[in-house]
C-alpha cells in the first residue's frame, strides 16, 4: 500500500494544474476489520468512484486493527473514515458512505444539476 | 480494631495515588484504581495540569506509565506548558513513560455520510496504552468532540462505550470537562463518569483570586467534602487538607527561650512551650516586630530553623531595622536557618495565603514560624474568614510541633485585650504591649496577658528598646500609679540618692564603731601594762620573801649544828616509837 502511495504522490505533484477531472485521485479508507460498516463503506466507495472517477482513482484501505499506529497520521476518530488525500485540500468523510449525495459534496464531486 | 482490619482492606476500594500534594490525603489515597474520574471546572482552573501531574507523578513516583490524549493542545504546546512547572515531559516521552496523543478534529473538514462509530479513537487509545503498558490515562478535554462531530446521538453512545471500555481495560483515567451552566460539565459527562467527580474552581472575590478543589463524589470511599484551596506554582499542584487536622496534636513539655531573658523570667524563667502559639499584640510602634526578631534570633542561635512571614516590611528593611537594636539576622539567613517570606497580604486571597503558608512550611520544615502581622489580612476580608484561616494555620502548625509567634496590631481606640482578629482563644501565650502615657511621655509597657500551662508573672514591665536589644525593666509602681520612662528614672534617682545616704550612714556608724573599738583596745593595753608591772613587782616580792624564809631555815640549821642539837633527827625517832 505504502510504496504505491508514495510514488503516486510524486507523480501527482508534478502533474498540476488542478483540473479536477484530469487529476489522479488518491482516496484512503480507514476501517477496523471486516465489520459490516467497513464492508458497506468500501462497496459504496467503489460504486461512487466507478461512476464519477473512472480510471483516475486509487483506493487504499487501511485496517487500523492491523496497523493501529496509522490512525494518528490522519487524525482518525470515527470509523469508517474516507480521506481524500489528493487532490488537495484533504477532506474527510465519515460514515459508511451510504448517503451518496453527501459523499459527493464531501469529495467536492457534486454532480452539476 | 485489629480484627476488622483485614476485612476493611478487602472492602476498601483500591486507589491510585496521584502524588499531588495534599490530594491523596483528602481522598484517602488517591483516585479510584481502574476507574475513570471526572475532573471538571471552568476555563483556566487547572484541569489539564491536574491530569498532567497525575500522569507525571504516576510515571516518576509510582512507576505507572500513562497516556495523555489531548483534544485541545498539541504535544508541543503541552511539553512547553508543563516545562514551566518543572516537568521534563519530553524526557518521559522518550523513555516511554508517557505517551502523548493529540486528537484534532476539524468540523469543516468532515462530512457525515451514514453510519459510523468512534472505533478509531478506541484503537488509537488502545494502541497508545499498549505501546507503553500504561496504567493511567487522561482524556483532556473529550468534550471537544461535541464540537467536531455533528451526530450527538452516536457520540454519546460512543462515549458511554468508551468509559466502559476504559474500565474493562483497567486503567485509572481522568476525563476533564468544561463546566457548564447547570450541570457539572457542558455536555453532562457526569452522567457517564460516576465513580469519582472532582470539581476545580477559580474564584475572584474582592479582586483576589483563589483556587479551590472539591471532591463532589467518590463512590465507595470516604473523602473530605470541603472546598480545599489549592495552588499551582513552580512545583505544580498542591492541595491543602486543612480541616483534616483534629485537635489531637501531641504536646511538648519542652520550653524554649523567648530570646529575652527578662521575659523568660516572667514565664517561670523558662520561656514558651515548644509547639505553642504566641501572640504579641499592641498598638503601632510598641516593638512587636522587635520581640519577634528576638525570638527568631534566639531560635537560630539554638540551631533551629525559622520561617518568617513578613507582610508589611521587606526582609532587607526588617533586617536593617533590627540591626539598629542589635539583632543581627543576616548571618542566620546566610546559614539557611532563617528564611523570609515577604508578600503583601492583598497579593492573594486568604485561602491562597493558607496554601502558601502550608507549602512554605512543608518545604522549609521550620521549628519556629513567625507571622508578622496577622491582622493585615483583614483588609478586604471578612473577620470570620480570617479567624477560620488563622485557626487552620494554628492547627496546622501545632500539628507539626512548630512554635508560632504572631504579631497583631491593635488599634488604640479599641479595648486592648481584644485582638482585632478575635483569635485569642487559639492562643497559648499572649503578650500584650501597650503604651503608657505619663508626664508628656509615651513609654512602652508589656505584660503577659495569659500563658496556658504556666505560672506567669502578673507584673507590668517597662519595655525598652536599646542598641543591644529589648530590655525589660520593673516598672515603678507607687502612689501615683505606674511610673515609666523619665518618671521612673527620676524615681530611681531618688531611690539611688536615698540609698547613698543610707550607705553613708552605715559607713559612718561603722567608722564610729571602729574608733570605739580602738579606744577600748588602748585602754585594755594600758590596763594590761599596769597589771603586768604590778604582777612583776609582786613576783619579785614573793621571791624575796621566799629567799628570806630559806635563809632563816638555813640559819636555824646552822645554829642547831653549832649547838649540837639534832632537830632533824628528833622527829624521826618520835615516829619510830
Amino acid at each position: 500500500m505504502k510504496p504505491n502511495k508514495g510514488s503516486s504522490d510524486k507523480k501527482l505533484q508534478k502533474s498540476k494544474p488542478p483540473n479536477k477531472a484530469d487529476d489522479k485521485w488518491v482516496l484512503r479508507l480507514y476501517v477496523a476489520g471486516q465489520s459490516p460498516k467497513a464492508l458497506t463503506a468500501l462497496a459504496n466507495l467503489r460504486k461512487i468512484c466507478e461512476e464519477q472517477l473512472e480510471g483516475k482513482y486509487g483506493i487504499e484501505v487501511i485496517d487500523l486493527l492491523i496497523n493501529p499506529q496509522l490512525g494518528k497520521e490522519d487524525q482518525i476518530l470515527a470509523l469508517p473514515t474516507l480521506v481524500r488525500k489528493l487532490p488537495v485540500p484533504v477532506r474527510k468523510i465519515i460514515g459508511d458512505l451510504s448517503d451518496t449525495e453527501r459523499v459527493l459534496v464531501g469529495l467536492d464531486l457534486k454532480a452539476v444539476g | 480494631m485489629k480484627k476488622a482490619e483485614p476485612r476493611s482492606v478487602l472492602m476498601n476500594l483500591l486507589k491510585s495515588p496521584t502524588g499531588i500534594q495534599g490530594f491523596d490525603e483528602i481522598t484517602g489515597g488517591g483516585l479510584p484504581s481502574g476507574r475513570p474520574t471526572l475532573v471538571c471546572g471552568g476555563a483556566g482552573c487547572g484541569k489539564t495540569l491536574f491530569g498532567m501531574e497525575f500522569l507525571i507523578r504516576g510515571a516518576t513516583m509510582f512507576n505507572e506509565p500513562g497516556v495523555f490524549m489531548s483534544f485541545e493542545e498539541t504535544n508541543e504546546e503541552l511539553i512547553k506548558n508543563v516545562s514551566s512547572l518543572g516537568f521534563d515531559l519530553e524526557d518521559l516521552v522518550r523513555h516511554k513513560k508517557i505517551a502523548l496523543d493529540h486528537v484534532h478534529i476539524e468540523r469543516s473538514e468532515i462530512e457525515e455520510t451514514g453510519e459510523y462509530d468512534l472505533e478509531g479513537l478506541f484503537i488509537r487509545l488502545n494502541y497508545a496504552i499498549d505501546s507503553i503498558g500504561a496504567k493511567r490515562v487522561v482524556l483532556d478535554t473529550i468534550e471537544s468532540l461535541f464540537a467536531g462531530l455533528p451526530n450527538q446521538l452516536i457520540l454519546r453512545a460512543e462515549l458511554r462505550r468508551l468509559f466502559r471500555w476504559l474500565k474493562t481495560k483497567g486503567v485509572t483515567a481522568i476525563i476533564t470537562g468544561e463546566r457548564g451552566g447547570e450541570n457539572l460539565t457542558r455536555q453532562g459527562l457526569e452522567e457517564y463518569v460516576s465513580d469519582c467527580v472532582i470539581m476545580l474552581d477559580h474564584r475572584v472575590t474582592e479582586q483576589t483570586s483563589t483556587r479551590r478543589l472539591r471532591v463532589v463524589k467518590y463512590r465507595g470511599s470516604m473523602h473530605g467534602t470541603n472546598e480545599y484551596p489549592f495552588i499551582i506554582d513552580e512545583n505544580g499542584f498542591s492541595v491543602l487538607p486543612i480541616t483534616s487536622i483534629g485537635l489531637g496534636h501531641i504536646v511538648s513539655n519542652k520550653r524554649i527561650s523567648s530570646g529575652i531573658p527578662a521575659l523568660d523570667v516572667m514565664l517561670e524563667g523558662k520561656g514558651f512551650y515548644r509547639g505553642s502559639t504566641v501572640l504579641v499584640s499592641g498598638t503601632a510602634g510598641v516593638g512587636k516586630t522587635s520581640l519577634a526578631a528576638h525570638f527568631a534570633e534566639a531560635a537560630c542561635k539554638r540551631g533551629e530553623r525559622v520561617l518568617y512571614f513578613c507582610f508589611e516590611e521587606s526582609p532587607n528593611q526588617l533586617m536593617r531595622n533590627m540591626r539598629s537594636i542589635g539583632i543581627k539576622l543576616e548571618p542566620h539567613v546566610q546559614k539557611g536557618l532563617l528564611q523570609f517570606q515577604a508578600t503583601r497580604p492583598t497579593l492573594y486571597g486568604l485561602e491562597m495565603h493558607l496554601a502558601v503558608t502550608h507549602k512554605a512550611v512543608n518545604a522549609f520544615k521550620p521549628d519556629v514560624v513567625i507571622l508578622d502581622p496577622i491582622n493585615t489580612f483583614i483588609i478586604g476580608d471578612k473577620p470570620n474568614e480570617v479567624k477560620t484561616m488563622l485557626m487552620r494555620i494554628v492547627d496546622f502548625l501545632k500539628g507539626n510541633h512548630i512554635t508560632a509567634l504572631f504579631t497583631s496590631l491593635s488599634s488604640a481606640e479599641r479595648a486592648q485585650e481584644s485582638s482585632d482578629v478575635g483569635i485569642s482563644s487559639l492562643i497559648d501565650t499572649w503578650l500584650l504591649l501597650r503604651d503608657i502615657e505619663l508626664n508628656g511621655e509615651r513609654n512602652r509597657g508589656m505584660y503577659v496577658l495569659k500563658s496556658r500551662g504556666m505560672a506567669n508573672s502578673n507584673q507590668i514591665r517597662e519595655f525598652i528598646l536599646t542598641d543591644h536589644g529589648v530590655e525589660l525593666r520593673e516598672a515603678y509602681i507607687g502612689a501615683k500609679g505606674v511610673l515609666t520612662g523619665s518618671a521612673r528614672i527620676a524615681q530611681e534617682a531618688l531611690e539611688n540618692a536615698e540609698l547613698l545616704t543610707h550607705k553613708q550612714d552605715i559607713e559612718r556608724k561603722r567608722r564610729e564603731l571602729e574608733r570605739k573599738r580602738k579606744v577600748l583596745g588602748a585602754q585594755i593595753a594600758a590596763l594590761n601594762n599596769d597589771f603586768e608591772s604590778a604582777e612583776s613587782e609582786a613576783l619579785k616580792m614573793i621571791e624575796t620573801e621566799k629567799d628570806m624564809i630559806k635563809r632563816l631555815e638555813k640559819d636555824k640549821i646552822e645554829m642547831a649544828v653549832s649547838r649540837k642539837s639534832v632537830i632533824e633527827n628528833r622527829k624521826p625517832s618520835k615516829l619510830k616509837k
